[in-house]
């Protein structure tokens, strides 16, 4: 993990070759992470992949709700010579949660970028295959975001087919009642 | 149930929007689209394979996944940050030691925490002998999806034997709970030692065994042998760390990279191959069985005395025995069983080297006494995508052995 000092020393950097890049930089616990503007985050990527950071280790999703823009992406970043680790993270609004992919630059990023979109609904603009990956194609919503309830998914029993009736979502509510002809 | 006939239904669907993929092939073959799984013996767990072939070659292929996706990091985030230990292990069912560690690690990151010394040495014992397993159940079942069933027996008898010490440190064969925030759950039991040691004595010998019986095997070396290699730049570009990694030469093991856990105060070697074919990444894991007994016995001779799990009263539930006498304590055990410990805001990443690469755990908190977002970087799920580059334009019989090399966790790819 680059000290803080030398986190400053990259994130302007960053900041020199494009303006506007870095949104702020974040040191705690040994670990390094610089917020950038989404829209700078392949060529940021690309930037850093130059000083050495030549790993994507993970991608992951992160909710911040309630606080606003509510959706982030990490990109830990990895020095396998330097040893050295570096976190990049972005930040977009539910309304417009549009990435741009890093997959063209990052195999990698192919499937972690799927699992977020799945588990958040970002979308990463420029994937080659931006479908879901853990849930079903069919699925309505994204189930890690924090407003999204646990037990929200209506299963269907049988039993309760027959009558219009699912399991989870209540008995009286009716637009959730499923029509047993289609 | 339903009043409309299914063939009028299927007869409705409109397919002609639909991209169609090429069904010739280069050599003027046609092209067929086979789907293996999800329930198929050899993609070890519910993984669904498409596969394009010519022949008996195959072109393209796609890893379809989420067949047993159960929201495992849904569930944690409704859980307090000890009560998460069990569901995080089910996630890599064969690695649950490690998944517990990933997180563990995260969470004292947050928390400032200091393990003590004696509980880092108990949990390297534990991680290693959990590498020892996964390895024993991927050599066992890796063996069976070549024709070779008697490995699989010996394989899972020395495995009994490592899952006897895992129960006998914690009550528990599998998903032990055993690795704590702070610590581990208890220290090793009387009798835990000799039986660890009368392990340790046997195990290199067995490895030498099973090399015995597979290095000179004339099939196994004609399934393994230059097939489905991927060089090195390949492999980073697409993530892969761990034994598929150093098949390649690349000696990147994050235990001696970036040590965790005391790691730096062992020694040992790291196996590497040359060529990243299936052979070496068969004879790197089995190699790796044997420097974990290594490190396990400097463990066990070096096991320091102190306390098993940190004296942080905030973190840690108090000794049984002050319960009747300490009202402090018996304030910090209700405190810690009802609420939870509660976690300074902020956002961690904790790698760690697991038996299939790194396995990181991003724990966000939010000061809560649950966690924000529980996220595991799971090796199988980035390795996975190594699979097509691997075995294109190789037979199919190589994917079957290429699969069983790369020896992935449905569990832990769909978490």
């Amino acid at each position: 993990m680059p000290d803080p000092t030398g986190l400053e020393l990259i994130a302007q950097d960053l900041g020199k070759a494009q303006a506007d890049c870095v949104l702020g930089t974040h040191h705690a616990h040994g670990q390094a992470t610089i917020e950038v503007a989404p829209a700078t985050i392949r060529a940021t990527l690309a930037r850093l992949r130059d000083q050495g950071y030549r790993f994507l280790s993970s991608v992951h999703g992160v909710d911040y709700y309630p606080h606003e823009p509510r959706l982030g992406v990490h990109y830990v970043m990895l020095d396998m010579e330097a040893l050295d680790r570096l976190t990049i993270k972005l930040r977009v609004s539910v309304d417009d949660p549009r990435v741009e992919s890093v997959t063209a630059d990052w195999p990698t990023a192919n499937h972690q970028e799927r699992e977020v979109y799945d588990m958040f609904g970002v979308v990463f603009d420029g994937h080659p295959d931006m479908r879901r990956i853990l849930m079903p194609e069919d699925y309505e919503g994204h189930p890690q975001r924090r407003d999204f309830p646990v037990g929200g998914e209506p299963v269907l029993f049988t039993r309760d087919g027959a009558s219009g009736r699912d399991y989870t979502l209540g008995l009286d509510n009716a637009s959730t009642v499923i029509d047993a002809s289609s | 149930m339903s009043d409309v006939d299914y063939r009028t239904l299927e007869e409705s669907i409109e397919l002609s929007h639909v991209p169609t993929a090429p069904t010739v092939g280069e050599s003027g073959q046609e092209l067929l689209t086979l789907n293996m799984g999800p329930h198929h013996p050899a993609t070890h767990g519910v993984l669904r394979l498409l596969v394009t072939l010519e022949g008996e070659v195959v072109r393209d292929l796609k890893p379809i996944v989420g067949y047993v996706h159960t929201g495992i990091e849904k569930t944690a985030e409704d859980k307090s940050y000890w009560k998460v230990i069990p569901v995080i292990e089910r996630m890599d069912y064969l690695s649950y030691y490690f998944n517990a560690m990933a997180y563990c690690g995260a969470v004292e990151t947050l928390l400032d925490c200091e393990v003590p010394k004696r509980a880092q040495y108990l949990r390297v014992i534990h991680l290693e002998l959990n590498r020892i397993m996964s390895h024993l159940v991927w050599m066992g079942t890796g063996c069976l999806d070549l024709g070779a069933i008697s490995m699989f027996w010996y394989c899972f008898r020395e495995r009994e034997q490592i899952l006897d010490l895992f129960e006998m440190s914690s009550g528990q064969r599998m998903h032990t709970r055993y690795i704590q925030v702070g610590g581990v759950f208890e220290d090793i039991p009387r009798g835990f030692d000799q039986k660890l040691r009368e392990f340790l004595a046997i195990m290199p010998r067995r490895v030498d065994q099973y090399l015995d019986l597979l290095n000179r095997n004339e099939i196994v070396l004609r399934r393994l042998r230059h097939t489905c290699p991927l060089d090195e730049e390949a492999l980073l570009a697409l993530g892969v760390t761990g034994p598929l990694l150093r098949a390649v030469g690349n000696p990147w093991d994050l235990r001696k990279a970036m040590p965790y856990s005391s790691y730096d105060d062992f020694e040992f070697a790291i196996p590497i191959g040359t060529e990243g074919d299936n052979y070496d990444r068969f004879a790197v894991r089995a190699a790796e069985m044997k420097e974990s007994c290594k490190i396990i016995e400097q463990a066990l001779d070096g096991l320091p005395e102190g306390p098993f799990i940190t004296t942080d009263r905030k973190v840690a539930l108090p000794p049984r025995h002050e319960l009747a006498t300490s009202m402090e304590a018996l304030i910090h055990h209700f405190k810690l069983v009802t609420e939870g410990f509660r976690v300074p805001p902020g956002e961690a990443y904790y790698p760690i080297e697991a038996p299939r690469g790194e396995l990181g755990c991003f724990v966000r908190s939010d000061g809560s006494s649950k966690p924000a977002r529980v996220h595991m970087r799971d090796p199988s799920f980035v390795n996975i995508q190594a699979l097509e580059p691997m075995v294109k334009d190789s037979y199919i019989a190589d994917l079957i052995a290429t699969l069983a090399m790369l020896d992935p966790i449905l569990g832990g790819i769909d978490r």
